[in-house]
């Protein structure tokens, strides 16, 4: 670890954090329908569409409208990919996606997790690229911004039953943010060495004399949008490693500020929206501090090298450089892979698959917590939110008081759906993770021996589950069973997720924000900071520690002492 | 529900997925072309490769990259690919002390697989260590390819992000030029 390195992490967390506020306050205006000059506009579209955005519905129609649209979007890609070979715009002449494969793909994209069984550049036309990958990474990432905006409006409003309008949410977060932020940070991408060209791949005759087959492709705006809207799935088979879509220490950067500037802005969007700028702003401490202890702990673990290398000979200066290239530096690679895994991004700029043990135990760690620190677009926030009502019910047990958020009762109704919420998550990774070891299917997968072999089964369920998508690559994600099991861990973490919290607002939008008593417990300030960080350690996270202890901790002791597999 | 769906499905895919694309791509080839086109490095009217895209250079007379991990041929560009070996991993291990020869204190980016197997750069003490085999090959003193060498190491973006390295292909055809 060097000061450069620290310094590196300050500039780069700073612009985010300083361009998360006029995004929190653009994403507050347009959650309470304050477009400005682009309401015109929007009445257009909307009318278009016939969608009416003064009707609002309740939460089981919101939550109807948001399953109908997605399930639609699924159908429609899995056609896409299914019949690329007979579409246009397909100039490698790839081949259709094969049937489990299409689930998989269609259901990872649909559901903002973008895990990928297959590698871009050898498998995806132009056309699935752009058409049906380009298309959900918007449109999940805006679902999720529209479902995190209903559920403030349930904690800004009382004695209310309507949520909004999921229509009118989804159109202007996609037209009003995403579509104009993507196509901004594209050309900077562009600038920056980011091909965006309908070209197939141009052949080069290298200094030795040999043939290199470079490939090209639309890959700057996908590119945007990946980031933009945490989706995380790579144009190329190496993700942002890639030199055409992480050219430099500079395109690395501007995509970690991308991947965690909207979560932070709804969190502040929050704040302004329930009217106390304070409360978005405990948020984002919490989801900040484990932003940079995750950071703090893959920094340490990578720079201090692999111990069996170092006995073997190399250099312990640079630390493990086995899958990371030389351009984007340890502490950049750190912090990447901390808000990837963070943000339910899942873009990589480091292979995962060969950090040291405890390197690689960090964002498998920050996933399972919940993916809340900072989370993906929009279901960071409401994550949060649970974990919020949480942290203020167990603080009610303590004092023997009916806890209370934002004026709020938290009754049992709603304690009884965040337990459910919270509880989707551990039952897919572990029950999933655990049947795959013990069945050859399974197994058969596994690229490593020992502990490791381990840990990668366990990263691919949390990922899936998490709707994260990065990968401990060493596993042969593309068989049948796991591109069923995954694709089911993906829709209960999503789905399985989202039906409950959306209850939970219905109900808190129904109650009256009752002025704070003397016996209220303050939600804006480091005594509630520190109770829900423990509460997502605890109840998000400590269900794990034995899965973890057999993987990435049993394998750094076996490091230790020098043992390979 | 069914016109706002479909709508917005449809009108989405086409405006996200084909117009603005397709916008994007145009514009970008006409303000941006050379990066739009994958960066080319052209010599006498042919492409000899991109700057920003790793290529394999086996014998003495060129400084090397670093290990690639691409499967059909190292610095495969068609096929991008890192080794995805474990931290325990025996085979990794096996292929490093491979890579060492008994060298000791060997910087790591020499003897590691690059995480895209098309890593353009290398670190400067592991261009360093290559002068001597260099300048041998090519008959040339070892301080006339260390100025070439010094000159061709890139600092660190804006002063600060990321690290000092040196572009395998620039320093190699800078090599060349001297002839």
């Amino acid at each position: 670890m060097t000061m450069i390195g620290w310094a590196q992490i300050a500039l780069v967390l700073g612009c985010a954090l300083v361009l998360a506020v006029p995004i929190g306050a653009w994403l507050a205006a347009m959650a309470q329908g304050r477009l400005g000059p682009l309401a015109r506009l929007d009445t257009a579209v909307l009318r278009v569409a016939g969608v009416d955005a003064a009707r609002g519905q309740a939460w089981q129609s919101y939550l109807l409208a948001m399953l109908a649209f997605n399930a639609a979007g699924f159908v429609l890609l899995y056609a896409l990919l299914r019949l690329q070979d007979v579409l246009p715009l397909n100039p490698q002449s790839f081949d259709g996606i094969p049937p489990y494969l299409a689930f998989n793909t269609a259901l990872s994209f649909v559901t903002n997790t973008n895990w990928q069984a297959y590698s871009g550049e050898v498998a995806m036309s132009h056309l699935s690229q752009m058409a049906g990958l380009t298309v959900q990474n918007f449109l999940s990432a805006a679902t999720g911004i529209a479902l995190a905006f209903a559920v403030i409006r349930a904690f800004a409003a009382g004695g209310v039953t309507q949520l909004g309008n999921f229509w009118a949410d989804l159109t202007r977060v996609t037209l009003f943010l995403l579509l104009p932020g993507a196509v901004l940070a594209a050309f900077a991408f562009i600038a920056m060495g980011v091909p965006q060209t309908l070209e197939a791949s141009v052949t080069a005759t290298t200094l030795e004399g040999g043939e290199q087959v470079i490939p090209l492709g639309p890959v700057g705006f996908q590119l945007a949008i990946k980031h933009l809207g945490t989706n995380g799935g790579g144009f190329f088979g190496v993700n942002s490693l890639h030199p055409f879509e992480g050219p430099s220490a500079l395109a690395t950067s501007l995509q970690i500020i991308l991947q965690v500037v909207i979560p932070f802005g709804l969190c502040l969007a929050f704040g302004r929206m329930v009217g106390d700028a304070q409360q978005g702003r405990a948020l984002l401490a919490v989801m900040l501090g484990f932003v940079l202890a995750a950071t703090l702990a893959i920094y340490a673990a990578e720079a201090a090298g692999n111990p069996l290398h170092i006995a073997a000979g190399v250099s312990p200066t640079q630390g493990n450089m086995e899958g990371k290239d030389v351009r984007f530096g340890l502490a950049l690679a750190a912090l990447f892979t901390a808000t990837t895994t963070g943000a339910s991004c899942g873009a990589v700029n480091a292979m995962l698959d060969s950090f040291t043990p405890l390197g690689g135990l960090v964002p498998l760690f920050l996933i399972q917590l919940g993916e809340v620190l900072p989370g993906g677009v929009g279901s960071g926030l409401y994550g949060m939110l649970v974990f919020a009502l949480l942290a203020v019910f167990v603080a009610g047990l303590m004092v023997g008081r009916t806890p209370e958020y934002l004026g709020k009762k938290v009754q049992a109704r709603e304690v009884k759906l965040a337990m459910l919420a919270v509880l989707v998550l551990p039952a897919a990774i572990l029950g999933l993770a655990g049947l795959s070891l013990v069945l050859e299917v399974g197994t058969a997968s596994l690229q490593d021996a020992g502990p490791h072999g381990l840990t990668e089964m366990l990263y691919a369920f949390t990922s899936a589950a998490g709707n994260n998508g990065s990968a401990f690559g060493g596993l042969t994600a593309d068989t049948p069973w796991l591109n069923t099991t995954l694709g089911f861990a993906m829709l209960a973490g999503r789905f399985g997720f989202v039906i409950p919290v959306l209850a939970i607002a219905g109900s808190l939008a129904a109650k009256p924000r009752a002025p704070e008593g003397a016996g209220t417990l303050p939600t804006h300030g480091p005594l509630f900071a520190g109770l829900l960080a423990g509460v997502i350690l605890i109840l998000g996270g400590l269900q794990y520690l034995p899965a973890l202890a057999l993987g990435p901790i049993a394998e750094h002791v076996a490091m230790l002492a020098g043992q390979s597999f | 529900m069914l016109r706002p769906l479909l709508s917005l499905l449809l009108g989405g895919t086409l405006l996200l997925g084909m117009a603005v694309p397709v916008g994007v791509t145009a514009l970008a080839g006409l303000v941006l072309p050379e990066q739009a086109g994958g960066s080319l490095i052209r010599r006498e009217g042919q492409v000899i490769g991109s700057a920003l895209v790793g290529q394999d250079f086996q014998g003495d007379r060129w400084f090397q990259g670093r290990p690639s991990a691409t499967s059909a041929a190292p610095y495969d560009a068609s096929s991008s690919a890192a080794s995805q070996l474990g931290p325990t991993s025996a085979a990794l291990l096996e292929a490093i002390t491979t890579r060492l020869v008994g060298a000791r204190d060997v910087p790591a980016d020499a003897v590691t697989a690059s995480g895209s197997g098309l890593d353009p750069h290398i670190s400067v003490e592991n261009a360093r260590e290559q002068i001597p085999r260099v300048a041998a090959a090519r008959n040339l003193p070892a301080e006339r390819i260390f100025a070439i060498l010094e000159r061709s190491i890139e600092g660190r973006e804006l002063g600060l992000l990321g690290e000092p390295r040196v572009n395998v292909l620039r320093l190699n055809l800078a090599l060349e030029a001297v002839r």
